[in-house]
């Protein structure tokens, strides 16, 4: 594959850096990524990565856009109010690069669906909103061996770690069980600073380029905590646990689980 | 005893992780807690003796977004 003059000046500045050149652009032109979830986090992950010239984007998200997303969910805007935000992605995201295709999908993720939905893509970022998905996505990407991008956001904390099966920790090395169901807040219950979700998401695109290009140092074996208030990076050691229920040398989850019982939905 | 919780010296009167979260005013089941990079299990909280010079990772679980777009 060629670049076109087009391509070549719209990844310039990719293209001379070392660390990327023509070849890693061409990584990134061919890469496969998959976001849960379209909304906070989805939103600045797919924009980058959109950006950045990720061939193919897919995305999950049974929700269309309200005005209480807009504060933060940068990819929708006021005339899309009403639609689904995989569409409402999809537009912004191809616009922005044509180069890129979208795949949207508007459905909930589950145990019946996720192993299917990324098994063809090479890399996979958890932008979702509660446990039960956050659990769901580790075990699959663990059975799947699939690199995982995790971000969660909430109040003026945001938490960043990239699970690489088979080399590192996963989701469930550190947060073993899942919380009791009310005992920790939504964003809905306790707010979240918009912004924060640019800065979560965009360190979790940055994660995501640096697999696919296979430079620098990723968040393995670590949870980076940002703590806006104070602006301050936490970086926890978090060990791969060989107890772990999942990946663990004799894992006692070998099957996938839907884990949303207790959990209400609205 | 002298403890480093989070990255940052602390004096510990008490003996168990249950409670340095009771002193720190943190509810248990909202974290997850690692004592020299070891992750101590929900139910051993209360039992897990801590000793001088401990370094304890103290981390909210974070889950984000909002009750009404629940993916």
């Amino acid at each position: 594959m060629e670049f076109t003059d087009d391509q070549l000046q719209r990844y310039s500045r990719h293209i001379i850096l070392p660390e990327v050149g023509g070849k890693g652009q061409k990584k990134i032109l061919n890469a496969k990524v998959f976001i849960v979830g379209a909304g906070g986090l989805g939103c600045p992950v797919g924009y980058y990565l959109a950006a950045a010239g990720v061939g193919t984007i897919g995305m999950i998200d049974n929700d269309t856009v309200e005005l209480s997303n807009l504060q933060r969910q940068i990819a929708h805007n006021t005339k899309r109010l009403g639609v689904h935000k995989v569409d409402s992605a999809k537009e912004t995201f191809e616009s922005l690069n044509p180069d890129v295709k979208v795949v949207g999908i508007k459905d909930r993720i589950s145990k019946d669906n996720i192993l299917d939905l990324i098994k063809d893509y090479d890399i996979v970022v958890d932008g979702s909103d509660n446990f039960p998905t956050r659990y769901l996505v580790n075990d699959a990407c663990v059975m799947l061996k699939k690199p995982l991008v995790s971000g969660a956001i909430l109040r003026f904390e945001g938490q960043v770690t990239t699970i690489l099966p088979g080399e590192g920790h996963c989701y469930r090395c550190l947060f073993e069980e899942m919380p009791p169901a009310g005992l920790v807040p939504s964003c809905q219950e306790a707010g979240v600073l918009g912004a924060i979700t640019g800065v979560v998401g965009a360190l979790q695109a940055t994660e995501v380029l640096k697999i696919i290009l296979g430079k620098g140092d990723v968040l393995k074996n670590t949870l980076l905590i940002y703590d806006a208030l104070k602006v301050n990076f936490r970086r926890v050691k978090v060990p791969k646990n060989n107890d772990c229920a999942v990946c663990g040398s004799n894992p006692s989850i070998t099957e996938l689980q839907d884990y949303d019982a207790g959990y209400c939905r609205i | 005893m002298k403890l480093k919780v989070n990255g940052e010296d602390r004096e510990f009167k008490d003996r168990t992780v249950l409670d340095l979260l009771k002193e720190l005013e943190i509810i248990p089941e909202r974290v997850a807690v690692e004592v020299n990079l070891k992750v101590i299990k929900r139910a051993d909280l209360e039992n897990h003796q801590l000793n001088d010079g401990d370094s304890v990772e103290i981390v909210y679980f974070v889950g984000g977004g909002t009750l009404e777009s629940q993916t």
